[in-house]
């Protein structure tokens, strides 16, 4: 039956997830901001009290690392509204309270999804607990992410890693980073692995840190590996160089991630659209939902069209997580969601900025914060325009060769 | 009308109030005007003819409405209605349609690819919508669909879902002619959700085909446009007096569909300062139609209905007084219009797709172009999210809670974005997407609808 409500069982999460933002993060939120390579020390507490509702079941599997397919149990009707789902409802809310300690939370690293998404049982167990986070550009490469050069070569029972990584979220405070490197750069996507290196393996180092427009708390690094010997059973999915499945496995990470990205667009927007929605409330300017949008004022209708994209963006994000929960391939449907949800949060939290004028400008209120950190949501896990291609090349059946 | 003052410039030809003639200008008009008298003839002997031959095709061309059969009052005046309870409130997030939503999906998908699609062009240009596919419409039960069981209908349970899903079907064959045979069906819903006992027993019997006579299923209309520029619809200008039998009603509907053969009417007035509907009988003295024709869905027939001291008994009063059933009814409206919209951006994406990957420049399909192939991709993107909000507002009003917000912000993305994905259809073929030879310039005109149209449709 049609119900595109939220999820029941996951409204108490939410609404858990919400107050955390609410009483944890935003008191911290400018704080970090300004203090931009600074540990928030805040966020030890909090992963610790995430780690202990993951053990109790409250949280439902929700996180970063929520996104593994496993078969579970179904709703009446055979219909699951799973992990992926109670990941995607948690993380917007976590980001409507800050996007950049979001991705600073310990144990919360895209590089946990990456882990959660191709490894195998015995992998998964062991990097439990592990905060990882990801990195796969180079100075030279970023949407061709085909195009790697960090190589690894095989070595008795590890590979030898040589190359340099840029913009690796978490990069310095994680435990371990999932590097993608190609095993031989003449068989082209096949050949790229991911790898799982723990912080501290000789020849690897963190170089340095990045200033950055917005998400200022989260640290981005650049990483340098040389001669990096990584434990072979440290490689995520097959060893084997398969040309037919091609770039299917590292990719497949991305299917599990773009939703999450999806719903940090998704609460960071929210975040604006309800304090400009009060601050304008303040002003006098109520939108009437049954009046057209013409016959009332111009913020209204502004207001009413940026909340129209929002829940565009935002039930692409559900339906997306609901796919993915009922084991439905999602590769479009994640990147439809990615992308409406990229554009729709630059364009309302800097249309926010725009409607509350000078207040929404200056630092005095998060807005013009929110909206130097929504645009990282349009390029981080596929730019806008990647996201547009993988669209174009589903809806229309054309390859990588044809529609390049 | 006399030649002078059709010359006075204004309200007139698409020319603004500010502008002025001058003695050349002047001239220049009046040289028109004569050239033009065989026209002027052509209109005199039409009006000779206006009871044999009412054609939408031209507008300003006005007559009685038809005579309506005759509804035998039956049932308790003022004791509620039949209601169908509405569909059990769910807490788990599914996209999936019932077995029986989808099976009345298959049954109207079929009919607008085999019926609708190819008799839309024609319909279009007639202005008027085939015999043969309204009647294969009503074999489909269509005008029964938000009529309780009880009643003869097919409705167990609140139908929005269910009409959303058919209008969104019909309108992938053709959003005009499913305007025509969505119509009907409309009233009998309304009539459904919020008659009461008599006015249920006095007209559905005629919407499920229990009608005495054999007459079929009449045509009627649910009108609440008005020609005003602003207009709001909850605030319209049409008004009903309450007299010590029954109601006046003064006032201009305008896109009407099929108003020229409708037998019955929800009229939208204000009644003591509150919007309320009106059911008023083709018959009732005081009524006159005019051809409305409009920039697109045309094959639905779109009239203006004229009502000059029109009365109507006390029973016509359709649901409540205080504005209440009113707002509901706009809302259920615009959900079909987004649903029609929805329909109309899919014909749009299913036409374009193969096309672009056909059509050659420089040596090779244009779809292996980005400029292209991104204006394809956010059409599908935009196509899906003002799907997703359709049918969260529409399952939201199936199930008996609030949608005015769900409702509102669907008609917002539907009328942007479908109106992008409109001209983006036509901007894709490039020329070609121009002529008639293609279908996607009648969708850029049929989409245009979406945010203007109030009334008309519901579910």
């Amino acid at each position: 039956m049609i119900n595109l409500d939220d999820p029941k069982k996951f409204r108490a999460l939410a609404g858990q997830a919400h107050q955390v933002a609410m009483n944890m993060l935003r008191p911290i939120s400018r704080k970090y901001d300004q203090a931009e390579h600074a540990y928030p020390k805040e966020l030890d507490m909090l992963a610790a009290m995430i780690d202990g509702l993951s053990e109790s079941g409250a949280a439902e599997g929700a996180g970063a690392a929520g996104v593994r397919r496993e078969e579970d149990e179904r709703e009446a009707g055979g219909v699951r509204n799973g992990s992926n789902l109670a990941s995607v409802m948690s993380i917007a809310e976590m980001c409507w309270g800050d996007v950049g300690l979001l991705l600073s939370m310990p144990r919360q690293g895209l590089g946990n999804s990456a882990i959660a998404s191709v490894a195998n049982e015995e992998q998964a167990k062991r990097f439990e607990g592990v905060w990882a986070g990801m990195a796969i550009t180079e100075p030279g490469t970023g949407s061709d992410s085909a195009n790697i050069k960090t190589t690894a070569v095989k070595d008795g029972d590890a590979y030898v890693l040589n190359g340099e990584k840029i913009f690796v979220t978490a990069g310095d405070r994680c435990d371990a980073v999932v590097v993608w490197a190609t095993l031989d750069r003449d068989l082209g996507r096949a050949a790229i692995k991911s790898f799982v290196v723990p912080k501290g393996t000789p020849g690897m180092r963190v170089e340095r840190l990045e200033h950055k427009l917005g998400i200022r708390s989260s640290d981005t690094a650049t990483i340098i590996f040389e001669d990096c010997r990584v434990p072979a059973e440290n490689l995520l999915g097959s060893p084997e160089i398969d040309t037919k499945q091609g770039f299917a496995g590292a990719m497949a990470t991305f299917d599990n991630t773009r939703p999450l990205v999806a719903s940090m667009a998704v609460g960071c927007a929210r975040a604006s659209l309800d304090l400009t929605r009060d601050l304008l409330e303040q002003a006098g300017v109520v939108v009437d939902y049954d009046r057209p949008a013409h016959t009332q004022s111009a913020a209204a209708a502004r207001l009413l069209q940026m909340e129209a994209d929002w829940e565009g963006a935002r039930l692409l994000m559900l339906q997306a997580a609901w796919m993915a929960d009922n084991r439905k391939p999602n590769s479009l449907e994640a990147s439809m969601a990615k992308a409406k949800a990229g554009r729709v949060g630059s364009d309302i939290t800097l249309g926010c900025v725009e409607l509350a004028g000078s207040v929404g400008y200056r630092e005095g209120e998060l807005l013009e914060k929110w909206a130097r950190d929504s645009k990282i949501l349009d390029i981080f896990e596929g730019t806008q325009q990647i996201q547009q291609l993988i669209v174009a090349r589903r809806v229309l059946g054309l390859t990588s060769a044809e529609l390049r | 009308m006399s030649l002078t003052s059709s010359l006075r410039p204004g309200g007139r030809h698409g020319l603004s109030s500010k502008e002025s003639r001058d003695p050349i200008g002047l001239a220049v008009a009046a040289l028109n005007r004569l050239a033009q008298s065989d026209v002027l003839d052509r209109i005199g002997l039409r009006k000779q003819t206006e009871q044999a031959v009412f054609t939408v095709t031209r507008g300003g061309f006005a007559t009685a409405t038809r005579a309506s059969r005759a509804f035998s009052k039956r049932g308790r005046s003022g004791a509620p209605g039949e209601r169908v309870a509405p569909a059990p409130k769910s807490g788990v997030f599914d996209l999936t349609p019932t077995e029986d939503e989808q099976m009345l999906v298959d049954v109207v998908t079929e009919l607008a690819d085999e019926l609708v699609r190819p008799a839309a062009a024609e319909a279009d240009e007639a202005c008027a919508a085939p015999e043969a596919v309204l009647k294969a419409a009503l074999e489909v039960g269509l005008p029964s669909l938000g009529v309780p069981e009880a009643l003869g209908g097919i409705s167990e349970e609140r139908s929005a879902m269910a009409g959303t899903l058919v209008a969104e079907a019909l309108a992938r064959g053709d959003m005009g002619l499913a305007i025509a045979i969505l119509a009907p069906g409309s009233v009998a819903t309304a009539i459904a959700l919020w008659g009461s006992e008599q006015q249920q027993q006095t007209y559905l019997p005629a919407f499920t085909g229990d009608g005495p006579g054999g007459e079929g299923v009449p045509a009627a209309a649910l009108a609440l446009n008005e020609p005003t520029v602003l207009f709001d619809v909850l605030r319209p200008s049409t008004t009903a007096r309450r007299t010590d039998d029954g109601f006046v009603i003064d006032g201009v509907k305008g896109l009407v569909p099929r108003g020229a053969e409708a037998e019955l009417f929800v009229v939208g007035a204000e009644l003591e300062g509150n919007p309320v509907l009106l059911l008023v009988e083709s018959s009732t003295p005081g009524l006159t139609v005019e051809a409305d024709p409009a920039m697109g869905v045309r094959a639905a027939s779109m009239t203006t209905l004229r009502l000059e001291g029109a009365t109507v008994p006390a029973d016509a009063l359709l649901g409540a007084a205080d504005g209440t059933t009113y707002a509901e009814c706009v809302r259920l409206s615009r959900l079909a219009w987004c649903a029609l919209a929805v329909g109309t951006g899919q014909a749009v994406l299913d036409y374009v797709t193969p096309y672009v990957k056909e059509r050659e420049a420089f040596g090779e399909p244009i779809a292996h172009r980005q400029s292209v192939a991104f204006m394809v991709a956010n059409i599908a993107i935009e196509l899906q999210a003002m799907r997703l909000l359709t049918y969260k507002a529409a399952s939201r009003a199936a199930q008996g809670k609030e949608f005015a917000r769900e409702v509102a912000l669907a008609r917002k993305l539907c009328a942007d974005k479908g109106m992008q994905i409109g001209l983006d259809g036509v901007q894709l073929l490039g020329g070609h997407g121009f002529v008639k030879e293609h279908p996607v310039e009648r969708w850029y005109r049929d989409l245009r609808a979406i945010g203007v149209m109030e009334g008309t449709v519901l579910v």
